[in-house]
């Protein structure tokens, strides 16, 4: 069964989950990325609508306008570490309880989300329908100055996912961890491709 | 048709198949992406390949951008000094651009240099990008479109080593940009290297690389080798879907090279992400074109 979040989000669902677990989102998450956190952090803005225990999203849609309002072509993830340098503070000045991006995010948001009770999850990059279609409503935009893809749009969203969860509330980092694995993975693959590569170069 | 119309009907065609590109992945991505996920056993990397193929049903069904990163629209002119067309080319192009952009629709990607103001046309300084090759003496051109998206751009670099570092300093370069940038990348990635005589010759040559069909090898039997190589060590460390770990980190590793100068050892990556759009049009002196890289698409 689906295991699946609704907005306003309680800590007690935030604090049952683990990285590597798959989770779906229901209600109000908003796009925010890089002019987004800069504004709210660095510029001390708060947009108009209130943020505690909702859901944003790293991400820069294709919308289109329509008659009445927006559609939502096609939205997916950006790289959350871009956003490494405000998100601790993010959460604890907004009270926003999941960051969905793309790619993990380092030490300082997992301490936040520590703190803040606030996990990160990944949804799939370059799944840009998929999201679209679980997009029920594009209800408002804020801050349009900043163009299409950094405007700071709230979405309605109906089981909007698959999420997997990257950072808990317990400091489990799965981005961090496999990049231990890789790093150790690339000393060997590393050593064994330049000697073969050198060796048949130094074959001429 | 007079010249004008003709040109009228090359921005038309052009313009439809940018729109395709960035809705219909090419062939040769499709079998490759098919080959890995039937390759993948860890449970959390199948669930992002199911997302994918779903992804790409759904963009073809829907006709949407597969991805939401539609990036600065890229093309690489491949023409025969007698094509007619090929002084009104970078006009037709800039005006096949904002016509795709309105029709697909996608994303508003040029911010204006200096200003640091999205033109909200996907046409500004320099943009869209082409890179104008000269081939033969024929009267055809090939056109390659490419879009990618900021995450697969951010990898991509250039380097030039002293000669004593050698294509062991040039392996390092690669394993480290991918392992260090290539989980944002979204991988399965296409990796293209280039070996050449200065930083831009290298990064061209790495483009050049990463835009060859997957599935091709380079004709020397020791750059072949070597993408087979690299290929493998690359694969070893297992980035999987989006960086999630899995059995596979690249689609391919494709190699191209240049003689250098003696002193120096340049090497460039440029890195392709998963939805790999890119597509190749072929046009004859009449305007009858042939779309090569999307066998049975119709514009």
């Amino acid at each position: 069964m689906k295991k699946i979040l609704t907005t306003p989000i309680a800590d007690e669902d935030i604090k049952s989950l683990r990285v590597g677990d798959i989770v779906y989102l229901n209600g109000t998450l908003v796009t925010c990325r890089d002019e987004g956190h800069r504004r709210v952090i660095a510029e001390g803005i708060m947009p108009e609508l209130p943020m505690d225990r909702i859901a944003i999203f790293h991400a820069g849609p294709i919308v289109k306008d329509v008659e009445g309002g927006w559609e939502m072509v096609s939205i997916g993830p950006t790289t959350s570490m871009r956003m490494e340098r405000y998100e601790k503070e993010f959460l604890a000045k907004t009270g926003v309880k999941l960051v969905i991006g793309k790619g993990g995010m380092g030490a300082k948001t997992a301490e936040g989300c520590k703190e803040s009770v606030a996990v990160h999850a990944v949804f799939p990059g370059g799944c840009g329908v998929i999201a679209a279609e679980q997009v029920e409503k594009i209800v408002d935009k804020e801050w349009p100055e900043f163009g299409m893809p950094e405007a700071f749009w709230v979405l309605k969203v109906k089981e909007f996912g698959p999420l997997i969860i990257s950072i808990d509330t317990e400091g489990n980092n799965l981005f961090e961890t496999n990049k231990v694995t890789f790093h150790e993975r690339k000393e060997k693959a590393l050593k064994s491709t330049s000697k073969e590569i050198v060796e048949m170069i130094a074959k001429s | 048709m007079t010249a004008i119309d003709k040109k009228t009907s090359m921005v038309e065609i052009l313009g439809k198949f940018v729109d395709l590109v960035s809705k219909e992945l090419p062939d040769d991505v499709m079998a490759k992406l098919t080959e890995l996920r039937e390759q993948e056993t860890k449970p959390l990397a199948k669930v992002i390949y199911d997302c994918m193929f779903d992804n790409m049903d759904k963009a073809k069904k829907l006709s949407r951008p597969t991805c939401q990163d539609t990036g600065v629209i890229q093309y690489f002119v491949r023409s025969g000094a007698k094509f007619p067309y090929l002084g009104q080319l970078r006009e037709i192009l800039k005006e096949a651009t904002i016509k795709a952009t309105k029709s697909a629709p996608l994303r508003l990607n040029a911010v204006e240099v200096f200003d640091e103001i999205n033109t909200g046309t996907n046409v500004g300084t320099n943009v869209p990008y082409i890179e104008w090759e000269i081939v033969d003496d024929s009267s055809n051109v090939e056109i390659e479109i490419y879009q990618a998206g900021g995450g697969c751009s951010l990898p991509g670099r250039s380097i030039v080593l002293p000669p004593l570092a050698g294509y062991e300093g040039a392996m390092k370069f690669v394993f480290d940009t991918i392992v260090d940038w290539g989980i944002n990348a979204c991988p399965p990635l296409v990796v293209g290297v280039g070996i050449g005589t200065c930083s831009n010759s290298s990064a061209v040559l790495s483009k050049r690389a990463m835009l060859r069909p997957i599935g091709t090898s380079h004709p020397h039997p020791k750059a072949a080798a070597m993408e087979i190589s690299i290929q493998e060590g690359l694969n070893a460390i297992g980035l999987g879907p989006q960086g999630i770990s899995g059995q596979n980190t690249v689609m391919a590793v494709h190699v191209e090279g240049m003689a250098h100068h003696p002193s120096v050892l340049g090497v460039g990556v440029t890195v392709g992400c998963w939805a790999n759009r890119h597509g190749m049009i072929r046009f004859d002196k009449e305007l009858n074109y042939e779309i090569i890289s999307h066998k049975g698409a119709h514009l």
